[in-house]
Parts: structure tokens; C-alpha cells; sequence
């Protein structure tokens, strides 16, 4: 694909090309429906979290009347709420910084040689990001009790990697395959080791691609519940498991479960404005 | 086919241009005359791509109106003005055949299939593509890639002119060459209007007939290759075009005279009188020879042989000075001097050649 | 590009060789043991043969759950994939906006699952939810609890919601690459706005859109916490959909032997599914370029 490669210059010189006004507007509108769609029922889960349980039941309204940050408080007051947030970060750190770290090697490996069996081990990475996180919900569980790590930030970190590592191996591939061998070989020549070259020249090289590979590792950990809550108890019981409990309380505190719903949704949104440059090239997977 | 006009022509990329600096391309009135090749030359950034791109529809001038044979096209868009253009990077429809792609245009206008296939076959035959009509064109070479956009513009009778800008970027140095003789022999077939933006001097003076100099966003000259090389009309275009380019030396002109700093006094063509601005005297090296008892004096650093003549490589009253001497001419360690063609030496003042009277 | 065969890259893969045996081939083969054999409690098990494999065969269970997958899976990515192209063609291509675009769409694809669900919970309620109510004052008996259809319609439209844009952000990553050259070139030639998308967009989007698809398909396939957290799976079994009936019975019934030979059809599924549309794919291209 060299013109691809190459179309930053060949469209650097053309700034001005005209657009037809009713084609912008009509843009506009359409981007407006559907982010107003995406945004709308965020806009409700706010809405309520701002509200106390009785305005809630008690009638309808578009934004809450009496605003409270009651909810707000009573999940950061509570040790057993506010620790879902640390141990769903614990872990979802863990299993990014896992996740990457092995996955670097392995990419470059997969990139730079050929060996035996080379096909047949990627193809092998890659079913396990097609297993349904429903199909290892008991054996995993059954194999973590039997290693002691039941109930650990570990344990879920570990687990995670199950589709996190071949994405990140498969994400890394392609970044790494855009930087040309040479590179490589002239820092042997030039005398340095391996391990000095892949972290002093090969690794800032790829910087985006680790960028990129570890937003998807923290996304995909993070928006996980399944495996996480089979794995842990109490210890390591991420957000997202605690939330459940409101639905025990006597009735349901709608108010503290939408509070605590929008607590989760602010990671996510942090680290989505950091990436937001690099958010259309990682989607790209570095292999457009 | 058409003659295309530039009135008052001007382009800023800014929307409120103040100064002359802002625009992009300078202030142009020019005509385009019908049938004839023209090569657009000058160095990156310096408006050539803006002039095609105006010239095309894609850009709307800031400034000044463009006439088709008269007819004013300035707001015409681009499907209108029955151009055709070949990128600098190959651009062809990649899931479509070879045959599909030079259809394309026609059958988005709706000619019947019976004139788009006829139409299709003597383009192909034109460009040496008949062979390549069912494949499809992912995959092919860039030159072949070039020829398929070429032909896209070429199967239009109606065409009133083809752009090419740097349409020999990508390809292979073997076939460039094969691919301008081609084209030179289109126009001299079909006699479209060429025009042909490129960095490349060897490019501009092979191809056109008439070849138009760009420099900051200004035209410098538009002249034939020989008048080009004989007399610039700015020393961009002296430096620009030659290898190497033309020598300049800061003078004092009196008359037919000029003095040269320390180094000497030389003779002039033409009489010049009443200079203004910052005054040189430019000389191409090809009018410049070595002496052993006339001229003025020069320290010789290097000597280049290139195969058809010798770069003498040397040092007039500290200037670097180019001299071009034939490969039988011996080169004696004698001969200090260099002389100067009086009828090729140019006067330039604030960069812009001064004709002189003559005497 | 030629690789140099070198058989000590082995050990650059071996880190993440051991993790993933760690954590996909010793659960998966505890998997395959239990769809062999069969226990009376008491940890004692015994052979049991392709009982299980049979016995599923002939489960009516399972063939609803897997026909409602089929049918949710195909629905969504009918729905998500034009929609996505549709929303990516018409995005700023550079500039503030275009920022603000990329950060409010990739939005949904960073909340937690059960978050999802719990907001589409929330907002499809008639009693407190802006939706239920709003189709309420539009006269329209809406119910996600009790009416079939309606459970459907929440739990597809929830999933276009929290999906749409992971194919959108894909398909306008695609769209950037494509030189201007091209639309200059499309408007000398008088191509249609359809044509440009046709011959020139679509082309170039394919390889991001077979991504698109493929993570599309594997994770509706899955599909498991949101419409639990939603539905729970009723009215019914209405929207009981393979994930949901699978943990039902691993972890709700425990009939182990059961769900683990459910488990492995499941994985085998979608492997074929996906290795049948990736060759298909890659067979097209192959046919398509140089030859």
C-alpha cells in the first residue's frame, strides 16, 4: 500500500477543497441524532444519580429538582463501595501491565522471523480472544481455588489475559511490522544487545502502538464482569460486582446504583480524552 | 479542447489575505494557448499545485477569473470544466478492471454502452493497455496504475485540457523516460492541451514546448526551454534551470561595463543606464571559459569531469564561479583567468533581468 | 516481506506461551473432562463417553438458545454495521470537532457491561426511565419485563448503542487513509456520491470492516452480561441467549458434565464461524491482487 504510506503529501497541498454547505449541514444533523442517542441515556443516569431515592419513585422529572450529592457520598464514604473502584483498578492495571509486558517479545517475534510453527501459534492467540468468557467461568474458578489465588487481584488480572494478551500480541504485530528491519540491524551493528535496543531504540519506536495496545488491555479488563465476579468474593469484588448488591437492599436504591454506574464511567472517560489523538489510528490497529 | 485564460488571478489559503505574503499564489494574468504543452516548474511550495488545482475547480480563487475560450468557468465546478488530471500518486479505482476504469467517467455521464466500449478500446490501444482490459487494476504496476488514470482523462473527447501533477513520482527511473516519450507523442497525436507541474527540470524542458517558471507564488518566466537558458528573466530561473545553474556576481554597471568588486572590469553586451536596487550580473557556466591571458583572475578548487564536459569548480574574488569546459579543451595550470561571453552575460537588478539598449 | 527463519524466537513467545496455557488449555481440558464424565457428588466421577455430546444433541434447550443467538447476532450486526459506515461517512475529518466526535462516541465502548445494562435497566422503565415513559405518553404499552417483542427491541437497541461506534471508529480510521487524491480524481470523473462510496470508500474501508464484523460477531456470540443485568433472560426464556443459559447451568444447577459439553460446542461454533469468514475474506483478496 505505498500510495497510502504516501498520502500526506500528495494531500498536503490542497487545503481549501470546497465542501457544499447543505452536505456539512446535513452532517451535522446526522452526527448530532446519533451522539444525542449515544449521550441521552447517560444524561438519565446522571440525572438520577442526583436525585434521592423518594424523588425518584416519588414522580417524574427531566433534571432533578432538589439536587444531592447524597449518593454521591455514601459510595465515598463506604468502604465496601468505594473499595470496588480500587480493587477493579488494582486489577485492571495489573492485567494492562501483564498484558503489554508479554506481549511485547511475542509481537516482535511473530513480526521480525520466521519458526517453526509460527501460523498455527497465531491463529492458536487468537481463538482464545473468540472463547466465551462463559465457557471458563467454572473451571476457572475451579482452577484458581485450587492454586490458592481465589479471590486475589491476581487471579482476575490472570484471567483477563486471556483475551487481552493475543490482542495486545496482535495489535503490537502490526505496529511493529511498519518499522522497517534495517532499523534493527543497525543497532546490532552498531553493537547494541538485544535487550539495550528493544528498550532503548525499538520500544520508544513503537510508542503509539504500546499506547494503543494498552487502552484496549485497560478498556477490555475494565468493562469485564463476568469472569471478574466468578473469581473474587469479597477481597477483590471489582465495582461492578458491588452494584449488584443494591438490587438485595430492601427495595432498591436506584439513586446510590446510578451514582455508583457513573463513578464507573469516569476511568473510561479519562482515559479516552488522554488517547483522544491517537484514537483514530488505534482503531486502525496499525495495519490500514 | 480549449484556450484557457487567468484574469487578475490571486489565491490565499487564508480567508482575510492582508499583505502580498499571505497569498499562496501571486497575482497571474496569463493565457493558456490551445494545443500547446506546458510544463509548470518550480520548487516545492512555491504555487504550481495551487495554479493546477485552481485551474481544475478544485480550488476557488480568491482573486480573478478563469475563462474557457472565453467562457468565464471561475465558479464552474470541477465536473464541468471537462478536465482531465493525473496525480502525483497513482489513483484508479482498485476493485473495478483496467476496462471498468477507463469506462468510469464515461458511463457517470451516460453515454450509451455501445460509444463507451468503442471509446475504451482506442484509449487502450492509444496507452498500450488493451492486453491489461480484464484484469483488475489492484495489483498492477505504478506505471500501468498512471497510464489507467492518464486514459480516464483521455477517453473524453470533450476534454479541454490535461493536468498532470508529478505524474512520474512513483515510477521506476527505467520507465519514466518510456512513459514522457509516450505522452509527448499523445500530444503530438491528439494535440490536447498539456499541462505538466513538476520539480524536475530535465522533466519541464524535455516535455513542453513552453514551460512556465514558479517561484514563491510568482510566475518568473514562461518561456521555450532555449529561452529559458539563453536569457532568464530572474535569477531563480538561471540558478534554477542549468547544471549546474547560472553564476552571479554582485557588479556596479556603468554602460557596457560592469565592475566586478576587486577582480576586474568586464564588457558588456548592451548598454544599461540609470540602475536602481541591488545590481548582479549573471553568466551560465556553459559562456564562460578559462584563458591564460584575459579575463579576470580565478583560484581553481576542483575540476569534474561528467562525461560529455568538464565542471571546473573555482573562486572569483572569493564567489564560488561555475565554468563548463569541453573535453578536448586542455585545462593548463597556466590558466588563471576566465573570460565571459559579453553577448550571454545578463543584468539583473533586484533578481529581475534589466534589457539593455543596444550599443 | 521475508522473515529470516530463526527457531530461537521460541523464546520470545514462551512468556506469553505459559500464560495463556495457564489460563485458556488447563481450564479448557478441565472442560473436556468433565463433558466425558459424569458424578453421583462427592467429587467421584466416572466415564461417561459422548452421552453429554449426545444428550445436547437432542436438547430443545439448546437449539432455542442457540437459534435466538443466531438470530440476535445477525440482527445486531445487520443493524450496527451500515449504521457505523452511515455515522463514519459523515464525520468531521479533522479539527476540534473531529476530537470531540472520537471522544463522545468511544464513550459506551469503555463502560462496564453490567453498567450498561444497568443504564438501559434504568432508562427503558416506564415508572422512572425517559424512554419507557416517553413511549408511554406516546400511547404505546411498553414492558421489557413482560412482552417478548419488547424485550427484544430494548436489548437490541441497547446493544447498538454501546456497539455502533466501535464500528464507526473503525470505518472513519479507514476513511483517513484515504488520500484526497481520490476525491479529486472521483469529481473530475463525475462520479455520483454513491459511486465514490462504492468504488472508492468501501474498497478502502474493507480490511478495518472484515475486523469490524469479526469482533462484532465473537462478542454478540458472547453476549452475556447485558442482557442478564436487563432481562435476566425472561420473559421466559425469551432472550436466553447461549452465555446466559450456559452459566445458568454450570454455575446455577451445577450439572457440570452438561454445560461443559455445551461449553465446547459453543467455542467450536464460533471458531467455525470465524475461521470460515476470515478465509472467505482473505480468499477474495488473494483472488483480487497480484497475481
Amino acid at each position: 500500500m505505498t500510495e497510502t504510506l504516501a498520502s500526506p503529501v500528495a494531500a498536503a497541498p490542497v487545503r481549501a477543497v470546497r465542501v457544499r454547505p447543505e452536505r456539512s449541514v446535513a452532517s451535522a444533523v446526522v452526527l448530532t441524532l446519533y451522539i444525542l442517542f449515544l449521550l441521552l441515556p447517560i444524561y438519565w443516569l446522571v440525572n438520577m444519580s442526583l436525585k434521592t431515592n423518594s424523588e425518584i419513585l416519588g414522580g417524574f422529572s427531566l433534571w432533578p429538582r432538589n439536587p444531592t450529592l447524597a449518593n454521591y457520598l455514601t459510595i465515598l464514604t463506604d468502604p465496601s463501595w468505594y473499595m470496588g473502584y480500587v480493587n477493579s483498578l488494582i486489577y485492571v492495571l495489573l492485567n494492562t501491565v501483564i498484558s503489554v509486558t508479554v506481549a511485547l517479545p511475542a509481537a516482535y517475534a511473530f513480526s521480525r522471523y520466521s519458526f517453526l510453527g509460527d501460523k498455527h501459534l497465531f491463529f492458536w492467540l487468537l481463538t482464545n480472544r473468540m472463547a466465551p468468557p462463559a465457557v471458563f467461568a467454572l473451571p476457572f474458578f475451579q482452577l484458581y481455588s485450587a492454586v490458592g489465588l481465589f479471590d486475589t487481584h491476581i487471579a482476575v488480572a490472570l484471567a483477563h489475559c486471556l483475551f487481552n494478551v493475543p490482542l495486545a500480541v496482535w495489535i503490537l504485530e502490526g505496529f511493529m511490522r511498519g518499522v522497517p528491519r534495517e532499523i534493527d540491524e543497525t543497532a546490532y551493528i552498531d553493537g547494541y544487545s538485544f535487550p539495550r535496543f528493544f528498550a532503548r531504540i525499538f520500544m520508544p519506536l513503537i510508542a503509539s502502538g504500546i499506547g494503543v495496545a494498552a487502552f484496549f488491555c485497560f478498556m477490555f479488563s475494565w468493562v469485564e464482569l463476568l469472569l471478574s465476579r466468578t473469581l473474587t468474593s469479597t477481597e477483590a469484588k471489582p465495582i461492578a460486582a458491588t452494584m449488584t448488591r443494591t438490587v438485595s437492599a430492601s427495595g432498591l436504591d436506584w439513586g446510590v446504583l446510578a451514582a455508583a454506574g457513573v463513578l464507573t464511567i469516569i476511568p473510561g472517560a479519562l482515559v479516552i480524552w488522554f488517547v483522544r489523538n491517537y484514537i483514530a489510528k488505534g482503531f486502525a490497529l496499525g495495519r490500514v | 479542447m480549449a484556450q484557457i485564460t487567468l484574469q487578475n488571478l490571486a489565491h490565499s489559503y487564508l480567508p482575510n489575505p492582508k499583505g502580498e505574503d499571505d497569498y499562496a499564489l501571486k497575482q497571474l494574468d496569463h493565457d493558456w494557448t490551445d494545443g500547446e504543452a506546458y510544463a509548470l516548474l518550480g520548487g516545492s511550495g512555491c504555487g504550481k499545485t495551487t495554479l493546477l488545482n485552481i485551474i481544475s475547480g478544485l480550488i476557488r480563487p480568491s482573486r480573478g477569473r478563469i475563462l474557457f475560450d472565453g467562457r468565464d468557468v471561475t465558479d464552474a465546478p470541477t465536473a464541468q470544466r471537462n478536465i482531465a488530471q493525473v496525480f502525483q500518486f497513482p489513483v484508479v479505482y482498485d476493485t473495478l478492471t483496467v476496462r471498468d476504469n477507463l469506462a468510469f467517467p464515461l458511463r457517470n455521464r451516460g453515454l450509451p454502452a455501445a460509444q463507451v466500449a468503442q471509446r475504451v478500446q482506442a484509449v487502450a490501444r492509444m496507452l498500450g493497455l488493451e492486453e491489461m482490459l480484464p484484469r483488475r487494476a489492484r495489483g498492477l504496476t505504478a506505471d500501468a496504475k498512471q497510464k489507467i488514470s492518464l486514459g480516464r482523462g483521455m477517453v473524453r473527447q470533450d476534454v479541454n485540457a490535461i493536468l498532470f501533477d508529478e505524474p512520474l513520482t512513483v515510477i521506476d527511473p527505467h520507465m519514466k523516460w518510456e512513459l514522457r516519450t509516450q505522452l509527448k507523442a499523445l500530444h503530438r497525436e491528439f494535440g490536447h492541451t498539456m499541462i505538466y507541474v513538476t520539480h524536475d527540470q530535465t522533466e519541464a524542458l524535455t516535455f513542453a514546448s513552453r514551460v512556465v517558471v514558479m517561484h514563491e507564488g510568482r510566475v518568473v518566466q514562461i518561456g521555450t526551454p532555449q529561452e529559458l537558458f539563453e536569457r532568464p528573466a530572474h535569477t531563480f530561473v538561471g540558478y534554477f534551470i542549468g547544471s549546474p545553474g547560472m553564476n552571479l556576481l554582485p557588479a556596479r554597471v556603468e554602460g557596457d561595463r560592469a565592475h566586478i568588486d576587486e577582480s576586474g572590469t568586464i564588457a558588456l553586451g548592451r548598454g544599461y543606464g540609470g540602475l536602481g536596487g541591488r545590481i548582479e550580473i549573471g553568466v551560465r557556466p556553459e559562456f564562460a571559459r578559462l584563458s591564460a591571458h584575459e579575463g579576470l583572475p580565478v583560484v581553481i578548487r576542483r575540476i569534474e569531469d561528467v562525461g560529455r564536459h568538464r565542471i571546473v569548480r573555482a573562486d572569483l574574488g572569493g564567489r564560488p564561479i561555475n565554468i563548463v569546459a569541453s573535453e578536448d579543451e586542455p585545462i593548463g595550470p597556466d590558466m588563471t583567468r576566465v573570460v565571459f561571453d559579453p553577448a550571454h552575460v545578463g543584468v539583473y537588478a533586484d533578481g529581475w533581468r534589466v534589457e539593455g539598449s543596444p550599443r | 516481506m521475508n522473515k529470516p527463519i530463526n527457531n530461537r524466537a521460541w523464546f520470545l513467545v514462551l512468556p506469553v506461551l505459559v500464560l495463556v496455557a495457564f489460563s485458556a488449555v488447563i481450564p479448557l481440558m478441565t472442560v473436556v473432562n468433565y463433558s466425558v464424565q459424569d458424578t453421583f457428588g462427592d467429587n467421584e466421577f466416572f466415564w461417561n463417553g459422548i452421552y453429554w455430546f449426545d444428550d445436547l444433541l437432542h436438547s430443545e434447550r439448546m437449539w432455542n438458545a442457540l437459534g435466538r443467538q443466531i438470530l440476535f447476532s445477525a440482527i445486531v450486526l445487520l443493524i450496527e454495521v451500515p449504521l457505523g459506515i452511515f455515522i463514519a461517512l459523515h464525520m468531521p475529518k479533522k479539527g476540534f470537532w473531529s476530537s470531540v466526535c472520537l471522544v463522545l462516541m468511544a464513550l459506551p465502548l469503555l463502560i462496564p457491561f453490567n453498567v450498561v445494562g444497568t443504564i438501559w435497566q434504568i432508562f427503558g422503565r416506564v415508572d422512572i426511565g425517559l424512554l419507557g415513559r416517553a413511549l408511554a405518553g406516546l400511547g404505546l404499552d411498553f414492558n421489557y419485563t413482560q412482552d417478548v417483542i419488547d424485550a427484544w427491541v430494548i436489548i437490541v437497541v441497547m446493544d447498538v448503542w454501546h456497539w455502533t461506534s466501535l464500528i464507526a471508529l473503525l470505518a472513519y480510521a479507514g476513511l483517513r487513509s484515504i488520500p484526497d487524491a481520490y476525491y479529486q480524481a472521483a469529481k473530475i470523473d463525475q462520479a455520483s456520491r454513491w459511486a465514490v462510496f462504492r468504488y472508492i470508500e468501501l474498497p478502502k474501508m474493507r480490511g478495518v470492516l472484515v475486523i469490524a464484523v469479526l469482533l462484532r460477531f465473537m462478542d454478540s456470540f458472547m453476549i452475556y452480561t447485558e442482557p442478564f443485568v436487563v432481562t435476566g433472560g425472561g420473559p421466559g426464556n425469551a432472550t436466553t441467549f447461549l452465555s446466559i443459559d450456559l452459566v445458568k447451568m454450570a454455575l446455577g444447577q451445577f450439572d457440570l458434565g452438561p454445560a461443559a459439553a455445551f461449553s465446547i460446542m459453543y467455542f467450536l461454533i464460533i471458531l467455525l464461524v470465524s475461521w470460515a469468514f476470515y478465509t472467505v475474506m482473505t480468499n477474495l483478496d488473494r483472488e483480487e491482487g497480484p497475481q
